[in-house]
């Protein structure tokens, strides 16, 4: 019974399965394509350090708590007519994905500053006393020091991508939150609403051990 | 070669003002070892920092070979570090890079091209002793081998100066003489000016040619080190130099004494001694020795020898005048009745 109505739901919960895993993906990829860099300029912007500018970093610190601040549900669709400008469309994975970044990239963007400023000021002193240029400080002494605490970020933001992606899914963004609402909830079906998050869990098990083999691989300390 | 004119730094936090240095000027001569001591907050860092404007003094200048590095352009002033190694009690390594690495980055720093890195690099190695470590991470080296990194890459493009803030503080004595001497070298064989700051009398002792002592963010008392030991005038260095040399008599040992009691240094030539056998040759006195000590200053002799005299006065009298006649470096500092 209970295997043959899991078996019954296995191609539309294959299709889920790969909505979600390409929600998370791209949205992933941009927010960290768009928040080391913005995680690095909050950090050396600060006071005292390579690039001290409070006006840049008052702005950016500014602009990362007010998208943080923001529920992601009403983000979601306050993000509508900027999904529709972007992808064309306002329901579908890709439409989800706009959403997903936005509230992603001030999220790891925050989480690269903390971990840089786990860096010891020393070291950095050490760099610039050599004679090295920002630039070069950024590239050879901050992110590679960085390196463990940015790895957890990623696993962090990940995870997190993927209980945003579920809500996504209320406005139609399709993936496993979809279908666990669709066929789960308002169909009353345990099996499925079982078997989905039986399913999150397992991948967010697999992230969290990915993310901290990484971590742990890179972090020469 | 290095001279600092009338520095003055001083912190702003918290609304508070905090004076790390006050009105500092000082001379420090080409090819010399320059030491710093003071206790802890007496501003050693801050000084020092300034000298590569890793701390931007609040007023004054610093000049090295001439050029007023005050006034350089964040450009010019980069360049010009390359020119000044600097080394710390924490070594600050790049964690994430090998040996090899931290030191072909201050290489890289300075633009050179790869083959001439690679070369610089084992080079560098070769003279710290550490071709074997190449390549592991810091977390895998000792104390001294890290700070044997930190030289290699404090001396991987040519510097004419190297400051060293408090270099060997976290390490144990034999770690500390070994790269104490890695630094003596250094300035002999490269000829670089060596500036370290330490509250360990025992390393100025150990490598310094010149020292001051730093109060308060002042500079309170300045010259050769081996003149510094033997006429301290301030309390302060008094108390550092007694750290390392102790040069006065026990308490108990003057209690219940007859006869004069005086005190020589020796100073320089270890032969001086031979003054004191010629004294009970040609007066009647006894001697009675209390207290002898030799301490080294680098390779030169610095002494005391406390004895009692006793005699006749106007024998003790005659015997006294005869030691201040003999010898300049000897000298009757005390009479004790
Ligand atoms: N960045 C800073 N901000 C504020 N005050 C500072 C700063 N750096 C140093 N100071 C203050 O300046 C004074 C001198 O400090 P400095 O570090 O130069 O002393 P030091 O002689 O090197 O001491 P130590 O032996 O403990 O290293 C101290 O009172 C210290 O609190
Ligand atoms: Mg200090």
């Amino acid at each position: 019974m209970l295997l043959e109505s899991l078996y019954s739901i296995l191609p539309d919960l294959n299709k889920a399965f790969f909505e979600t895993l390409y929600m998370v993906a791209i949205s992933l990829g941009v927010s960290l394509i768009v928040g080391l860099p913005l995680g690095v300029i909050l950090f050396v912007t600060d006071r005292g350090l390579l690039f001290e500018n409070v006006w840049i970093k008052q702005t950016a610190g500014i602009l990362v708590n007010l998208i943080r601040s923001v529920p992601f549900i009403i983000l979601l669709v306050a993000l509508l007519p900027l999904t529709q400008l972007i992808t064309g469309t306002t329901i579908g994975p890709t439409a989800a994905s706009v959403s997903l970044s936005v509230a992603a990239i001030p999220f790891f963007a925050r989480l690269v500053e903390t971990s840089l400023r786990e860096i010891d000021k020393g070291v950095i002193e050490a760099a610039v006393a050599v004679g090295a240029t920002p630039w070069m400080i950024i590239r050879e002494v901050l992110l590679p020091e960085a390196k463990p605490g940015i790895v957890q970020a990623i696993t962090v933001t990940a995870i997190s991508l993927l209980g945003y992606s579920a809500m996504a899914g209320i406005v139609g963004g399709g993936g496993i939150g979809d279908f666990a609402i669709r066929f789960g909830y308002y169909r009353y079906d345990n099996t499925i609403m079982f078997t989905t998050v039986v399913l999150l869990i397992v991948i967010v098990q697999l992230m969290q051990v990915i993310g901290d083999g990484v971590a742990r691989a890179v972090n020469k300390r | 070669m290095i001279e600092v004119r009338d520095v003055t730094k001083i912190y702003s936090a918290k609304g508070k003002d905090i004076v790390g240095v006050k009105n500092v000027s000082l001379k420090i001569e080409k090819g010399e070892i320059f030491g710093i001591v003071g206790y802890s907050g007496a501003g050693k860092s801050s000084l020092l920092r300034c000298l590569n404007l890793l701390e931007k003094p609040t007023s004054g200048e610093i000049l090295i070979d001439g050029v007023s590095i005050t006034k350089l352009s964040k450009k010019e002033l980069r360049e010009e570090r390359l020119k000044i190694g600097m080394i710390f009690q924490h070594f600050y390594l790049i964690s994430a890079k090998t040996v090899y690495e931290n030191i072909a980055f201050a290489l890289k720093a300075a633009g050179k091209k790869k083959d001439e890195i690679n070369h610089k690099t084992l080079e560098l190695l070769k003279m710290v002793g550490l071709e074997n470590q190449k390549d592991q991470y810091p977390a895998q080296l000792s104390g001294g081998q890290k700070q044997r990194v930190g030289i290699a890459r404090a001396l991987a493009n040519d510097p004419k100066v190297l400051l060293c803030d408090e270099a060997t503080s976290a390490l144990d004595p034999n770690t500390t003489k070994a790269i104490l001497s890695l630094l003596q070298s250094i300035n002999k064989e490269l000829g670089i000016t060596i500036v370290l700051i330490t509250h360990e009398m025992e390393v100025v002792k150990e490598i310094c040619h010149r020292m001051a002592v730093m109060q308060d963010g002042e500079i309170i008392e300045t010259g050769d080190v081996y003149n510094l030991f033997a006429h301290p005038e301030k309390e302060l260095t008094k108390s550092f130099i007694s750290s390392v040399i102790q040069m006065n008599l026990p308490e108990p040992l003057l209690k219940g004494r007859k006869g004069v009691v005086i005190k020589i240094h020796f100073k320089g030539a270890i032969a001086e001694e031979a003054v004191v056998s010629e004294l009970f040759q040609n007066f009647k006195v006894k001697g009675n020795i209390l207290h002898g000590k030799i301490e080294y200053i680098q390779e030169t002799p610095l002494g005391i020898f406390i004895m009692e005299l006793i005699g006749e006065e106007t024998e003790v009298k005659r015997a006294m005048d005869y030691i201040k006649d003999r010898i300049e470096n000897l000298e009757v500092v005390k009479h004790v009745a």
